[in-house]
């Protein structure tokens, strides 16, 4: 595979595919994050992300038509805007299903997969409704999109350092309002018993709305990011919906630092093997080390130590 | 949208005479106007139970409206529709105007079947036009044999099949893949090919026939890779960084769906534009109605190998563009399914009338040699095989999501569903 290139070529390919590798991992934790915070501290399995997501990335479409309507020589940084504008939709709708469906199934889970699912057929008619069955294309700025030549030989996308950047910026963010914040406080008591959160006195109905609200909303963020490397369709949130729960529920439920753990040796395990295999040959080989791993260790990679 | 080359106007008491003779009537899609219903009385043109009344008769639209599917198939509905108001405005059909029942596939083959079960048995239609993708169409099929249908069938795809209930208004796979591949070696000197595609039936059946062209037949050329990857895949880094490492003349790409969207955003974002044309970009898989959602400025420079752009300059294209617009409006795109959708009613119509009759067996024996002045993609005609012989031609993409049209072959290509040496 490798004769008849030089050193110095096979250098930069592999670095080059080191960045594809962490701009997958990149990739998996924008879609995961949300995805991990609602199904780890509430126990709820959102079947809706996907729609979640392509909201955010339909008002990143929408926001870029407005841009060029009325801003055109703004319109190099709308797409700042834009995330932070998907991250208020998303929320908001976020805030409004746990309000009128969710909530009144946290004794059942097994019915808020269903009502989940059905949330997200009803969100997918709908964009068809109002966007159209054609996937829309999003005008995204010149800069973001081309490559920066590192070297001769290297080159990396910018869109791929965006999202490595973003991902980054958003893990931060959703660490300190975890671990630094009170509302994450109240969050992680709830999580680990949540009749005694409610009898010292923490608002549970509200910290969960909350919760599943800002899940949604970076959900949101991560659809308009997305606009740079997929598609924006009614359809296209189920793209993505498998491989988010892979990698939430490899990496453990409840757990933030193993959600990143999992997103990170799934995308390089699947990186590595891509380059070496077909890429349907990695993708069932990825799975098959899930799998097995998994039956190993149901509980994921990394758990919380709970008495039980 | 008369057509001026009508040989010699059908009329009177021969009639009869000639339509038994055809030969006279397949030059015309257009037939002069004065056909009337009661020449043609109902208990002669329908002797099986369709559902063929003395002044209408009915139609199948069998596609997926929802689902994800639809966002291919909305076109085809669209084109069926217009040719079928075209034609009532013209007459109808044996002076029957055509009515239409459509059912929603919903981007289910199991669906699919049943909702052609119900055309066929139910509603008794006389044809139907429909199915999108292989799948749906596999899934249609025996129920057609079965009830003995008349299905129109308007995609691309891979070939191997020949039904005598199925008139394939879409390329087969041959007839795509050869000319573009010839064009992309005579004329860009593309020595080295890297293929791609989405990991089904289609794009692999696809890329086998290109190896066997390329290897057996193009001169000094090799394929240095090949490559599937899973239906909405989302991720191209990896294999963007084995075509640069192999360097291929030509990126040969059978991308489908939200797939498609992904591999040209980021194939540009990691500095293989395709305007470069190095390596070139040819594909078989990118219609107007992909570019929609790529983003003309993400894939201008693409070379698409099809047998129909919206673009393309003729009389007969120009009017059935702005058909199209007033009827759908103006900011619609068209893409070669979308006008092969447009074929079937009108072959349909010739059959017709070239058998006289609605009877599903006589259709189909009036069908092979009907030709098709008046097309949109200019002449076609049917060929024994049930499929069409028609030119094929490339495409470059520009930002504005049009397609410039750079080559067509001088004939019209066989079809050739099972092609010898390409298996």
């Amino acid at each position: 595979m490798f004769s008849g290139y030089s050193m110095g070529e096979l250098g930069a390919i592999f670095a080059m595919q080191g960045f594809a590798g962490l701009i997958l991992f990149s990739v998996f934790v924008l879609m995961a994050l949300g995805l991990a915070i609602i199904f780890g501290q509430m126990g709820v399995i959102n079947m809706a992300h996907g729609e979640f997501m392509i909201l955010g990335a339909y008002v990143t479409y929408l926001t870029s038509n407005v841009f060029s309507a009325y801003m055109p020589e703004l319109f190099g940084i709308y797409f700042f805007v834009a995330m932070i504008l998907a991250f208020i939709a998303s929320g908001l709708l976020g805030l409004l299903v746990e309000w009128g469906l969710i909530r009144h199934l946290y004794a059942r889970p097994l019915d808020t997969l269903l009502a989940t699912w059905g949330l997200s057929l009803i969100l997918q008619q709908t964009y068809r409704s109002v966007f159209g069955a054609r996937e829309v294309g999003v005008t995204i700025p010149n800069w973001m999109m081309g490559s920066l030549p590192l070297t001769d030989l290297i080159e990396v996308p910018i869109n791929g350092i965006f999202v490595m950047v973003l991902a980054t910026g958003i893990s931060l963010a959703v660490y300190i309002l975890m671990f630094r914040s009170s509302w994450g406080l109240q969050v992680r008591a709830i999580g680990q018993n949540r009749t005694m959160a409610d009898a010292v006195g923490i608002n549970t109905a509200w910290t969960d709305r909350l919760t599943f609200g800002i899940g949604c909303g970076v959900a949101g963020v991560a659809g308009s990011a997305f606009t740079m490397i997929g598609s924006t369709g009614p359809t296209a949130g189920q793209l993505y919906i498998v491989d988010t729960f892979l990698v939430v529920v490899f990496g453990g439920a409840g757990s933030l630092l193993g959600t990143i753990a999992s997103a990170f040796s799934i995308s390089q395990a699947q990186s590595i093997m891509e380059f070496f295999l077909s890429g349907s040959m990695a993708k069932v080989l990825t799975l098959l080390v899930v799998v097995g791993i998994l039956m190993i260790r149901p509980q994921g990679l990394f758990s919380l130590k709970l008495r039980k | 949208m008369s057509d001026p080359k009508t040989p010699k106007p059908v009329s009177g008491p021969n009639r009869r005479a000639v339509l038994a003779g055809g030969t006279a009537l397949t030059a015309s899609l257009f037939m002069p106007k004065e056909l009337r219903a009661q020449d043609f009385p109902t208990a002669e043109v329908n002797t099986t139970g369709l559902a063929v009344t003395d002044d209408t008769v009915t139609v199948g639209i069998l596609h997926s409206v929802t689902g994800t599917m639809a966002i291919s198939e909305t076109g085809s509905v669209q084109a069926e529709k217009l040719a079928i108001s075209q034609i009532n405005e013209q007459g109808g059909i044996l002076g029957r105007k055509i009515e239409f029942i459509q059912e929603d596939g919903a981007s289910d083959w199991p669906t699919f079947a049943e909702k052609a079960r119900k055309l066929l048995v139910n509603d008794k239609v006389a044809s139907v036009m429909g199915c999108w993708t292989s799948a749906s169409r596999k899934a249609v099929l025996p129920v057609f044999e079965q009830h003995n249908g008349f299905l129109y069938y308007p995609t691309f795809y891979e070939g191997l099949e020949q039904s005598p209930n199925v008139i394939y208004t879409g390329q087969e796979a041959t007839q795509q893949i050869i000319a573009g591949l010839d064009w992309v070696s005579e004329t860009k000197g593309a020595k080295s090919f890297y293929l791609l595609g989405s990991d089904y039936i289609w794009p692999r059946t696809s890329n086998k026939i290109a190896r066997k062209h390329i290897e057996n037949f193009l001169e000094g050329s090799e394929v240095v890779g090949e490559e599937y990857y899973p239906l909405g895949h989302t991720q191209f880094n990896s294999v963007i960084n084995k075509i640069r490492l192999r360097k291929p003349d030509v990126i040969y790409a059978i991308v489908v769906g939200g797939s498609n969207v992904a591999f040209y955003k980021q194939l540009k974002a990691a500095g293989i534009d395709p305007a470069g044309e190095s390596p070139l970009v040819l594909t078989i898989s990118v219609t107007e109605d992909e570019i929609r959602g790529i983003g003309g400025e993400n894939i201008e420079g693409t070379y698409a190998c099809m047998k129909y752009f919206q673009s393309l300059e003729n009389e007969n294209n120009q009017a059935f563009v702005s058909a199209f617009k007033e009827m759908w409006g103006d900011d619609i795109v068209i893409g070669d399914v979308t006008q092969a959708a447009y074929l079937g009613p009108w072959l349909w119509k010739a059959a017709v009338e070239k058998a006289g009759s609605f009877d599903v067996d006589k259709v189909r024996e009036a069908s092979p040699g009907i030709e098709m002045t008046t097309a949109p993609e200019g002449y076609v005609k049917i060929h024994e095989n049930h499929h069409l012989w028609s030119k094929t031609r490339v495409g470059r993409a520009q930002a504005d999501g049009q397609y410039d049209v750079v080559f067509e072959t001088a004939e019209l290509v066989e079809p050739d569903p099972f092609p010898e040496g390409y298996q």
